[in-house]
């Protein structure tokens, strides 16, 4: 029984990585631009589908495929953001904004589900099935690869967001669009590339679950629930709370699966649910502020 | 109350309206019409209680599928339990909205302590907690879901008295939603929705007011989806609570009129034949989430506020032309609120 909760807490933090790298790329996405991206999930799922064309059609691993893989989402980012979301203003915009990236997600799924049908399937690679026996536990080679791929990856946008000129700009707009603004920073150029940013992580978390999930265009909901969940546990706009929302959250729902594999999902949203009655902003939000 | 020389043909215009709505499965008597009838009538009832709360107080709701869903699922469980069968499953309609109003108040509790999008992420969770209990619990049948009681109409007057029935709900839940919008209540949920701050400043009791829309919103819309359950004579977890439902309900106040009482009834009314018919088409299978995802963008990029609002807008523009505005010009100063702007309207 312990060792079979050791197995769950470390399968946990290794997929939950993977979740971080997501949740980032929405929370980012949120700070910036005060949008909820609901079309998160069935961009990852658009992502899962790139890598599975360049894996069945050019035999192109998935690791390697995330070269091209990336590129693309972060342009298909940017053209959401420069098609759709620049032109909303006005006092409705928050609502709007979510409609509008929600109308995004179901054309993206009608499109997907024409192209590849509504059948299931997953992506194949030698390290997908087997796994590596590491300090008594077994570790699916995937994972391993996947974690780690996810850590770079998000120690990458830290040290972007912190240790860059374009970095400071988008915290400098995170923090106050207006004075952003004033200090002379192209807030819409910032905007743009946040969002590709945001959507190009999905490309690498659409590799990864697509490699551990059976996957069709239907997927994008289950996703999106889950991120929704992580990003305001975690506190919308704060990147530390998202990664540590992340694992946490994914942990406890791997541990959960021991016991009740039907309602682990429900622990989602169960602490979602708890949290917010406790602490409506969320661990590490910041206390929402008066509009205007 | 004495109508004035103003309201008589706009009441005359509404009495025509219900006429053509009573006499339509008359005029058009093919059960594939009717049946768009009764699905037309159903969505009328869902988009204007979904309006009534979340147009008004500006919260939106995309979680109201787990009111519709919860509707039919009390009836079907409530019908199996009692042995219900026929005309008399009709009676649990009361206990249906009951459920749906019991349900709104911890959901209401939780989610309204929050805003904006963080209110629209918990619908959703919340919508998903549903969804997963429907499956997962035994009493709901699991994914295959329930069949409702026999029902030994015949195939003609099926339609038809669903369709009165339908019709029935949506006049009413339109006819509330009017009452409200012209009610002491109705203009402090939109002081809500303006500037929640300032209306709990003013002596709104935000809380109260808020969770009221939003339980008579989901009562009414418990009740509708009972309707809709034995009108499909089954519900699964994916049909009752489906993740499109919200977001159709949605397009088709922002098509109409989000906040107005028409719009969400014009917006049903436009959407929802054509969603059915493009669903019915199976050469076109995946083309109607498409469809739908377009005509929102649409709405959402070029008529932001609705056909209703920027109609009307049109139409006072196309009376006054030629005409001196109805404010002098030299009164008109940078400061005075625009027409149409949501805290001008008055």
């Amino acid at each position: 029984m312990a060792s079979q909760i050791y197995q769950a807490v470390v399968d946990g933090i290794l997929v939950g990585g993977v979740y971080a790298l997501m949740a980032v790329g929405l929370t980012l996405i949120f700070g910036v631009l005060d949008i909820i991206n609901i079309a998160q999930g069935v961009l990852v799922i658009l992502g899962a589908y790139l890598s599975y064309s360049l894996s069945t059609r050019a035999h192109i691993d998935l690791f390697t495929g995330l070269l091209i893989t990336i590129p693309v989402m972060f342009i298909i980012g940017v053209v959401i953001h420069w098609a759709f979301i620049r032109r909303l203003r006005g006092s409705e915009r928050t609502s709007m904004t979510l409609l509008v990236t929600y109308a995004a997600a179901l054309i993206i799924e009608g499109v997907l589900y024409m192209l590849y049908g509504a059948d299931n399937v997953q992506l194949k690679a030698s390290y997908t099935t087997s796994s590596v026996h590491l300090l008594g536990f077994y570790l699916p080679w995937i994972y391993v690869y996947g974690f780690i791929l996810a850590v770079v990856l998000v120690l990458a946008v830290y040290l972007l967001l912190y240790r860059s000129r374009f970095g400071r700009t988008i915290r400098a707009t995170m923090q106050d669009e207006t004075a952003a603004r004033l200090v002379g920073i192209d807030v819409n150029r910032v905007s743009a590339l946040t969002f590709g940013i945001g959507v190009a992580v999905t490309a690498v978390g659409g590799m990864m679950y697509g490699a551990t999930n059976a996957f069709n265009a239907n997927s994008g909901y289950d996703l999106i629930s889950r991120l929704l969940a992580i990003i305001i546990l975690g506190g919308l706009g704060s990147i530390g709370g998202a990664l540590a929302a992340s694992v946490f959250m994914i942990t406890l729902e791997s541990v959960v699966t021991i016991w009740e594999p039907t309602w682990a999902i429900a622990v989602f949203y169960a602490a979602l649910v708890l949290v917010l009655v406790i602490r409506p902003q969320g661990f590490f939000g910041r206390k929402e502020v008066r509009a205007q | 109350m004495t109508l004035s020389r103003d309201k008589l043909p706009r009441a005359g215009g509404l009495i025509v309206l219900l006429a053509l709505a009573i006499a339509f499965p008359w005029l058009f008597s093919n059960p594939a019409v009717t049946n768009y009838g009764v699905f037309a009538m159903i969505f009328v009832t869902v988009a204007s209680a979904w309006n009534l709360f979340s147009g008004y107080s500006g919260y939106i709701s995309l979680g109201h599928a787990v009111f519709y869903g919860s509707g039919a699922y009390v009836m079907g469980v409530a019908a199996k339990a009692w042995h219900l069968e026929g005309t008399a499953v009709f009676e649990l309609l009361p206990l249906c909205a009951l459920a749906g109003a019991v349900i709104a108040v911890p959901f209401g509790l939780v989610a309204l302590r929050v805003r904006r999008h963080t209110f629209i992420v918990v619908t959703i969770a919340v919508f998903f907690i549903f969804q997963l209990m429907a499956f997962n619990f035994s009493f709901t049948g699991g994914s295959s879901g329930l069949s409702s009681p026999f029902l030994s109409w015949t195939q003609a007057s099926f339609n038809l008295s669903f369709y009165d029935i339908a019709l029935a709900c949506a006049v009413g839940t339109i006819v509330i939603s009017w009452l409200i919008r012209r009610s002491t209540f109705g203009l402090r949920l939109r002081a809500i929705r303006d500037d929640e701050d300032r209306a709990r400043g003013l002596g709104v009791k935000t809380m109260r007011v808020k969770l009221s829309a939003f339980v008579i919103s989901g009562a009414l819309t418990s009740l509708i989806g009972a309707v809709w359950f034995y009108y499909e004579t089954q519900v699964q977890p994916q049909t009752g609570f489906d993740p499109l439902f919200d977001l159709t309900v949605v397009l088709m106040a922002f098509l109409g009129g989000y906040g107005s009482v028409a719009g969400p009834v014009l917006g049903a009314l436009l959407i929802e034949p054509g969603t059915l018919w493009l669903n019915s088409q199976p050469q076109l299978s995946g083309i109607a989430e498409i469809v739908l995802g377009a005509v929102f963008l649409a709405v959402v990029l070029f008529v932001p506020r609705g056909i209703i609002p920027a109609g009307g807008e049109w139409i006072t523009k196309l009376r006054t032309r030629g005409k001196p505005a109805v404010v002098p010009a030299v009164a008109m100063t940078k400061e005075s609120v625009p027409a149409g702007t949501p805290g001008g309207e008055k």
